[in-house]
């Protein structure tokens, strides 16, 4: 369970998470959908204490990210696709952060089989394509066995078998009652993926819905999805004015 | 898979499991190995050749066996720096502070590991050197003991001095994060500007930590440049250059804690 009490973050003059509230329940896939800009990443990043909120407060499990005894061990989470050194092997990678957090060595190897990645163990991780940086990082984020789990754009660089492979992933560990909590900016992906929907534009939360109850508003998921955001968005696209006006 | 039992594990993490995780970090990375094996072939290297030049038997020889140290300082300085700053610049800064989010343990595992690293490098450097220094020395100058009164001391804390100019790259590092930034202020603050300091102020210079590594730690008696005059103050001794060495790697590490602990990551 991760709740997000009226969470703000500010850089300089721009709000880039704006009194978000929102609680993300275990046992299901909780979407993250917003524009390119709309906070998703930063959102992440809060919850983990890799920045600090200017108001407002993340707690899982009823906890600060930060008073957490062993934090591996209860959150997992891939942020962007290369949080390691490019000169250490995978393994080393995963051992370093097994020992942080006293997890038995021998779980490195089982997260390396997860993600299929024990033929590459020792290569440095450097020479991995975008599609082996993000297992590795899933990798990373499933080390601790946690029950809440973080995924920034995961599917970024997976190929389309590796896109049903972490689909089919984030639906099993919801199943075994895991806390779900994935963001992207594809609506098409995150229909097959997640039951339930969190929608933020502009840092603020404009829908928390599920995915039936958002499909049935428009024609379509992704018209619902663009009607919802159309405003909310950094930038603005004019729709049918490509020609040059003469 | 099971969903992770919350009571399954007592305790919280701590400076040993920072300090394992900063161990397994350091001797995983190739660039850690090349470097100290350099450092301490150049240290010894140039150990031998000032040995062989020594033609004055009234010197310290000692001193003169272990000129090797002050280029190697450079290198431990910068590979002190890198264990910090390529954490920024890999991205694996996020990874290590989710897994270790009290972040001044961070730092604090780094110091024990690295400090710890660049320690035993050190005194195998500074051993070395002097062993090497020694057996090449000319027909009639005659090498030092370390039985003889201040030899073993200058060895050891050049060994001592060659950490704590790591540790110092290390809190540089913490302070600036980017590598090139970084790099810059200890090469152009330790070595650049002491030398200049040293041009206008001796009095000033003595406080320098490369004045106090060459001059003051890895000396057998405590130089003079000539009549204490004002324009030439007595070096520190080695003690209290140790001493204020130790404030040369104490304050960039405290003051990084601090920021590392303050700033977004």
């Amino acid at each position: 369970m991760i709740e997000i009490e009226k969470l703000t973050k500010r850089y300089g003059p721009m709000v880039a998470v704006d009194a978000l509230s929102v609680d993300v329940r275990p046992g299901t896939v909780t979407g993250f959908l917003g524009p390119n800009g709309s906070g998703k990443s930063t959102t992440m990043r809060l919850i983990l204490g890799l920045d600090v909120p200017d108001s407002g407060r993340v707690l899982i499990g009823g906890r600060r990210y930060r008073e957490l005894r062993w934090p591996l061990r209860e959150v997992g989470a891939l942020l962007e696709a290369k949080a390691f050194h490019p000169g250490r092997s995978a393994r080393s990678h995963l051992a370093a952060l097994a020992a942080s957090n006293d997890i038995p060595a021998a779980r490195v190897d089982e997260v390396l089989a997860i993600v299929g990645l024990d033929g590459a163990a020792r290569r440095r991780a450097g020479t991995f394509s975008l599609g082996m940086a993000q297992r590795l990082g899933i990798a990373a984020a499933l080390l601790g066995d946690p029950g809440v789990l973080l995924l920034d754009e995961p599917v970024n660089g997976l190929d389309p078998e590796g896109v049903r492979w972490i689909r089919d992933l984030m639906k099993n560990l919801a199943a075994e009652g895991r806390t779900v909590f994935v963001s992207s900016h594809l609506i098409s992906e995150m229909a097959l993926a997640a039951d339930r929907l969190v929608v933020i534009g502009r840092g603020r939360l404009l829908a928390d819905t599920t995915v039936a109850e958002l499909s049935a508003r428009s024609a379509s998921l992704e018209d619902a999805f663009l009607q919802l955001t159309s405003g909310a968005a950094d930038y603005q696209t004019a729709v049918g004015h490509t020609r040059r006006s003469s | 898979m099971t969903v992770a039992d919350s009571g399954r594990s007592r305790g919280r993490y701590g400076l040993a499991q920072a300090a394992r995780m900063e161990w397994i970090k350091l001797r995983s990375l190739r660039s850690t190995w090349w470097t100290l094996a350099i450092t301490a072939a150049g240290t010894v290297s140039i150990g031998v050749a000032v040995g062989v030049d020594t033609v004055n038997p009234s010197s310290d020889v000692t001193n003169n066996s272990l000129a090797g140290l002050i280029p190697g300082l450079l290198l431990v300085g910068a590979l002190g720096v890198l264990t910090m700053t390529s954490e920024y610049s890999s991205g694996m800064i996020r990874s290590t502070l989710a897994a270790i989010p009290r972040r001044p343990l961070v730092l604090a595992g780094k110091a024990v590991v690295f400090g710890g690293v660049a320690l035993a490098v050190g005194e195998v450097a500074s051993f070395a050197s002097f062993l090497a220094g020694s057996a090449a020395l000319r027909h009639g100058i005659p090498a030092p003991a370390l039985s003889q009164p201040g030899v073993l001391r200058a060895v050891m804390l050049s060994g001592v001095g060659f950490c704590l100019i790591g540790l110092l790259g290390l809190g540089l590092g913490a302070i600036i994060r980017h590598s090139a930034a970084a790099l810059a202020v200890l090469v152009g603050g330790v070595y650049v500007a002491a030398t200049f300091i040293g041009n206008i102020s001796h009095a000033v210079a003595v406080y320098t930590p490369i004045i106090i590594v060459g001059n003051s730690l890895s000396t057998t008696k405590p130089e003079t440049c000539g009549g204490g005059s004002a324009s030439c103050p007595h070096l520190l001794s080695a003690w209290t250059g140790l001493g204020v060495l130790c404030l040369w790697a104490a304050i960039p590490l405290v003051l990084g804690g601090w920021m590392l602990a303050r700033r977004d990551a």
